[in-house]
């Protein structure tokens, strides 16, 4: 049993919770990812490592109102416990990786962490800082309310850009728009790492295309074991299978089939299904549902 | 009685079953076991032991349910088998055992796998279990997966006083037995949860939801927490797809992922969360144990259902019981197809399946005939979901962060058939990891070989 030992809410159906988890904690780097499990009847859900503690022994995870496994997830607190807990899983970050050190630092690094995305972003770029690598960052959402961990991120990164769609707070578009304006500015990137709902990664790699930006993006199919025994998570990459959970989660975005991997992201969302998503999640609703192509 | 024709075992009929997922074979109750023992000639030089993987003392445990001494029966098997339920249930017995037996040169061979079957539901529900070591020996090993390799293994080490720790991927121990083989043929809380219990009773350890690889890695196993020997059962891996178009639409799943949610997670039980596509018109592509298991769990889940393999009846790789339940329970065979296409709707997803027809030319190297396309023979069905059961690809997982394991050129994990032993000091595999996808019993054949092996490095070191 993992117990839950911290609980927060980050925004209006996002929380975050430190899982003891000790040996995930210990071996855990950025990029990687674990598969949670409520209790007997849950689902394995999969969810980015937000940060971790090795003298903890905690992990942090970062959950938002999906479907009906994360909403339990979501209603447990300080003292429960979560009955299985198991990664890291997939590749860790290239750019996180000790050997790729003396590399990495030569590199201007602009992030680009769209809604949840910020979850996956943070435990890069604090490890970038921690090696002496200051990148810079756009978070951006729909709207104000939903944006968290702006201050922890101005902690470890170069700038930070915040973005808004609606306007509510910071710059009044999409990430994508504030990229494009950096550049215009004569910010000079030599590569980019997109995290969040496909169809913004998808449009941050077709103008980072255009602006000859290599790009990173990571990506979360539907998946069920996390070990590369079911193939749910297989997705289309330069012409090739591959799997997430084994080959990725981060790929190159600019070889990534995008329109095929949003297709398969809606694989088990019924119709009535999407209407109760819609109808649960209203203003929220970040995509995923197979319904308004996020 | 005719001494030639087997005791008939009972079970659920076909209609019935086609609905539910109970149990299809009800097993022998004693009266059927001990006359069907009868049987049994007690050969000096017994064949039937010849064909089994872990050498079960076959004539011995049936001369014990002649006379009735069930738990003898029990003891007798326990000597060579951890899992006896199991095998009794899933076994290829007629290429094995009952294949030799000399009962089956005029007339029906024993049957030895619905005995053995017997034998070890009688003892689970007598409680009988296998007893720990009496003394250990303070060496520790550590079994990679918890599956049967691993089971088979874990079972022999403890029995001769090892302290052994299984590491577990899943949240559920028993790896293809619990993510599998479906609970009409293999029920998960009534045999594989027991016969992981008696495992356990051994006083072997059980640690779920751990990666070898990922968490930890053999490497660190071994320098940090002390264990001196490894044994890799980490099973098959990555499923294989056939790389035709429209294989990437929605609603086309490989068998591991289907067999999976519905086994693993219990899709098909009110109350569990995890989704699963109950198609109306399923189409499942190959001819093994794998590809019967999805074909039959699709259509307890309401489907119409087509199996579709390019080989003919003879070839496939099937139990004969399994083919013979599918036929029984409805299930369309489509030899000699193979698809060429699946068709993908506007929204990406199955709307059906193009296939062509296939002859048999020269045997292949693996002797089997090789089929061949009939020109002009391409056919459309509609189906809305199609499961791949093409067999799998080793999971780089553990060769790749293990220092010093060699793999061969189709990257399966390099061992000794005999001692189980790899490249790498002090590690063994066994299982589909070594050989790819086989069979539990195999598997069980070579934990066993592998707890010998390990029982014989840490004996002279």
């Amino acid at each position: 049993m993992y117990p839950i030992v911290r609980k927060e809410q980050l925004a209006d159906q996002i929380i975050l919770m430190d899982i003891k988890a000790p040996r995930v904690a210990k071996s855990c780097l950025p990029g990687q990812f674990i598969i949670a499990k409520v209790d007997e009847v849950g689902e394995r859900i999969p969810l980015t490592i937000c940060d971790y503690d090795r003298e903890k022994e905690t992990v942090t995870i970062v959950v938002q109102t999906i479907g009906a496994g994360t909403k339990r997830m979501m209603s447990l607190n300080v003292g429960d416990e979560l009955e299985d807990f198991v990664g890291p899983l997939g590749c860790a970050s290239e750019l996180c990786m000790e050997e790729n050190l003396e590399e990495t630092k030569k590199k201007k690094i602009v992030f680009i962490a769209g809604g949840l995305g910020t979850a996956p972003v943070y435990p890069q770029v604090k490890w970038l800082h921690e090696h002496g690598i200051d990148a810079d960052v756009i978070m951006g959402s729909r709207t104000k309310d939903l944006l968290f961990y702006i201050d922890e991120m101005k902690a470890v990164a170069g700038n930070v850009y915040v973005t808004t769609d609606d306007g509510s707070y910071g710059f009044h578009g999409m990430g994508t728009n504030q990229l494009e304006e950096l550049v215009n500015e004569g910010k000079h990137y030599d590569v980019c790492v997109a995290i969040g709902p496909m169809i913004m990664m998808k449009f941050v790699c077709l103008l980072t295309k255009k602006l000859e930006i290599p790009t990173v993006v990571s990506m979360n199919p539907i998946m069920v074991d996390g070990t590369g025994m079911c193939g749910a998570c297989r997705l289309v990459v330069d012409g090739k299978v591959k799997f997430a959970c084994v080959d990725g989660p981060e790929f190159d975005g600019h070889l990534v089939d995008f329109d095929q991997a949003m297709k398969r992201q809606q694989q088990y969302k019924t119709q009535e299904g999407r209407a109760k998503l819609a109808y649960e999640e209203g203003a929220t609703h970040h995509g995923g549902c197979g319904h308004c192509n996020g | 009685m005719d001494v030639l024709t087997r005791i008939p075992v009972r079970e659920q009929e076909p209609q019935v079953r086609a609905k539910n997922f109970e149990e299809v074979c009800y097993g022998y109750n004693e009266e059927e076991a001990v006359a069907e023992a009868g049987r049994c000639l007690n050969c000096k030089n017994a064949q039937c032991m010849k064909g089994c993987p872990v050498s079960i003392n076959i004539p011995g445990f049936i001369a014990k349910v002649k006379e009735r001494d069930f738990e003898g029966a029990y003891q007798v098997i326990s000597e060579s088998s951890a899992l006896p339920a199991v095998c009794g249930r899933v076994c290829p017995q007629e290429s094995q055992c009952e294949g030799k037996c000399i009962r089956g040169f005029k007339g029906d061979p024993v049957a030895i796998g619905k005995l053995e079957r017997f034998v070890a539901d009688w003892a689970r529900e007598h409680g009988i279990r296998p007893k720990m070591a009496d003394k250990l020996n303070g060496h520790k090993v550590a079994v990679i997966g918890s599956g049967p390799a691993g089971l088979t293994c874990a079972g022999d080490l403890a029995k001769l006083g090892y302290d052994v720790t299984i590491f577990e991927a899943l949240h559920k121990a028993g790896g293809v037995l619990s993510y599998g083989i479906p609970e009409f043929r293999l029920p998960k809380d009534k045999v594989v949860a027991a016969e992981v219990e008696n495992v356990k009773s051994l006083g072997v350890k059980i640690e779920t939801n751990v990666v070898i690889g990922k968490s930890v890695t053999i490497d660190e196993l071994m320098e940090n927490e002390g264990f001196e020997a490894v044994f890799i059962g980490s099973g098959a891996g990555l499923p294989r797809f056939m790389g035709i178009p429209g294989e990437q639409a929605n609603g086309v799943f490989s068998a591991n992922e289907f067999l999976t949610r519905n086994n693993l997670m219990k899709a098909f039980e009110e109350g569990y969360e995890t989704p699963i596509a109950e198609g109306k018109k399923v189409v499942v592509v190959g001819g093994g144990n794998v590809a019967m298991d999805a074909a039959r769990t699709a259509l307890r889940l309401g489907a119409e259902v087509h199996i579709v393999y390019r080989r003919g009846e003879e070839e496939l790789p099937a139990r004969k019981e399994e083919v013979h339940h599918a036929k029984e329970e409805g299930i369309i065979f489509d030899l000699l197809q193979n698809p060429t296409e699946i068709l993908v709707d506007e929204n990406g997803w199955v709307k059906g399946i193009r296939i062509i027809k296939m002859e048999l030319g020269e045997p292949d190297a693996s002797g089997r005939r090789s089929p061949i396309e009939i020109p002009g023979s391409e056919y459309e069905m509609e189906c809305d979901t199609v499961i791949m059961s093409l067999g799998t690809s080793p999971n780089p997982l553990i060769s790749s962060t293990t220092i010093g394991l060699d793999v061969n050129k189709r990257k399966c994990i390099v061992a000794t058939e005999e001692t189980g032993a790899t490249s790498k000091e002090g590690v063994y595999a066994g299982g589909d990891a070594v050989t790819g996808a086989a069979t539990v019993i195999l598997a069980m054949g070579a934990g066993k070989a592998a707890a010998k092996g390990i029982d014989e490095f840490l004996s002279n070191k």
